[in-house]
Parts: C-alpha cells; sequence; structure tokens
C-alpha cells in the first residue's frame, strides 16, 4: 500500500523532507508512526501528536487505504 | 472563508469591515503580537508555519461553533505564516454582536480554541541563536498510560 506522508514543524526538520510517498504493509496510523519514528528518531512520542488523514483530524486506529495522505501533527502553537 | 492563514501582514482595518453589521452595537478585537520574551530567553524574531487544508476547516469550525454559543452577529480570524518580527500581529481576531458581552466572550473563545486546536506551528529564534519549536521539545513530558 502505498501512503503520501507530509510532515510540518520538528517532524519535518528530523526528516529532513517535506513531503514523501511510503510503500508500507502498516494498516493505521500508529503503525506508520512506530515505523517512521524507529527509522528516522523522531522524539515525540505517539502521546504528543494528533494524526490527520486526507486533510481531516482522524483516529489513530483508522484503517487505511492506498493513496491516503497522512499527517502527524506534533503539539500546535499558534496565537 | 471566515477563518484564514495568510502569509502577508495583516491588515486589521480592512478585516473589521468583513463583520461590520447592521444589527451589531459593538465590536471586539484581539491581536496577537510577536514579543521579545519566552519562558526566561530573548526571543529577537519567529516563524509560523501551518497545515494550511486543515489549519483552515478546523479554525472555520471554531468561528461557527463561537457563532451557536454566543449570541453574536458575526466573527472573523486570520492567523499569519512566515517569518515574523517584533511586534508583528501573528493573529487577528474580531467580532461584532448586538451588545458587547457577547463579543468579548466570543473573541475569548475563539483565540483559545484556535491556540489550542488548529495546526499552527511557531519556531522561536533567540539572541544567542538557538531556535526551537515551541511545545516540541524532546524532554516534553507528556502521560500515556500505553507507555507510548
Amino acid at each position: 500500500m502505498k501512503l503520501h506522508i507530509q510532515y510540518f514543524a520538528l517532524l519535518k526538520d528530523q526528516r529532513g523532507l517535506s513531503e514523501e510517498t511510503i510503500d508500507t504493509d502498516a494498516t493505521d496510523p500508529e503503525e506508520v508512526y512506530q515505523l517512521l519514528k524507529a527509522a528516522n528518531g523522531f522524539t515525540l512520542p505517539i502521546a504528543a501528536l494528533k494524526v490527520a488523514v486526507n486533510e481531516d483530524f482522524a483516529d489513530w486506529s483508522t484503517q487505511l487505504n492506498d493513496g491516503d495522505t497522512l499527517v502527524f501533527i506534533p503539539p500546535v502553537a499558534g496565537g | 472563508m471566515s477563518f484564514k492563514i495568510s502569509d502577508q501582514p495583516i491588515q486589521s482595518d480592512l478585516l473589521r469591515q468583513e463583520v461590520l453589521d447592521d444589527t451589531a452595537g459593538g465590536f471586539v478585537s484581539f491581536e496577537g503580537w510577536v514579543r521579545n520574551f519566552n519562558e526566561g530567553q530573548t526571543v529577537n524574531g519567529l516563524e509560523y508555519s501551518a497545515y494550511v487544508p486543515l489549519a483552515e476547516k478546523e479554525g472555520s469550525r471554531i468561528i461557527e461553533e463561537a457563532k451557536e454559543r454566543f449570541d453574536i452577529a458575526a466573527a472573523a480570524c486570520v492567523h499569519r505564516v512566515g517569518t515574523l518580527e517584533i511586534s508583528d500581529m501573528a493573529v487577528w481576531v474580531g467580532v461584532s454582536s448586538a451588545h458587547r458581552g457577547a463579543a468579548f466572550e466570543a473573541s475569548r473563545y475563539i483565540i483559545d480554541e484556535v491556540k489550542d486546536r488548529v495546526p499552527i506551528w511557531k519556531r522561536e529564534h533567540y539572541v544567542n541563536g538557538a531556535t526551537t519549536w515551541v511545545k516540541c521539545a524532546s524532554d516534553t513530558k507528556v502521560e500515556d498510560p500505553e507507555g507510548r
């Protein structure tokens, strides 16, 4: 399954990319993040993040489909 | 759209016109500015970035919630992204209403929810040359019973 990942803020710095397409057997956002965290040394734990699938907030256990776009959302600091 | 992300300086005098309403007898605005200190460090500039499609979607939800919760005529909010200097305007909230109380309460609700929910991030630049993504420090303490 191919997934599009977009990175922002600290995750963008730690990945060194603003987006990429990955081919994975992971079936939900939690699995995807754990794989990417291990591969890239992300420092933020899942509990600090939210996740968006296809431009809206989603649960970590959402079943993913081929071609979905994921964004892992670090702690926000607007205002 | 009543909530926007902008990469250009915020023009509050123009935004004020967006909430003009014949039924309104009062108007409250809030401006968030870049200040020169945070948590004991001297700040000399910062940058905001946003996940724009979701930021505008979630921000618009907040505006709609404010209209449902408070007896207001109109509300709008703009948040800046990009590189900002001290005293630049980072965010503008404007609310008009028939009576003043609802406008004060709704503007407070909007800025509080925007800070808490909208995917916008802030990187501060300090006078010693260091930078940090606010709230993203690697020593962030998070309670997670599953230990993830």
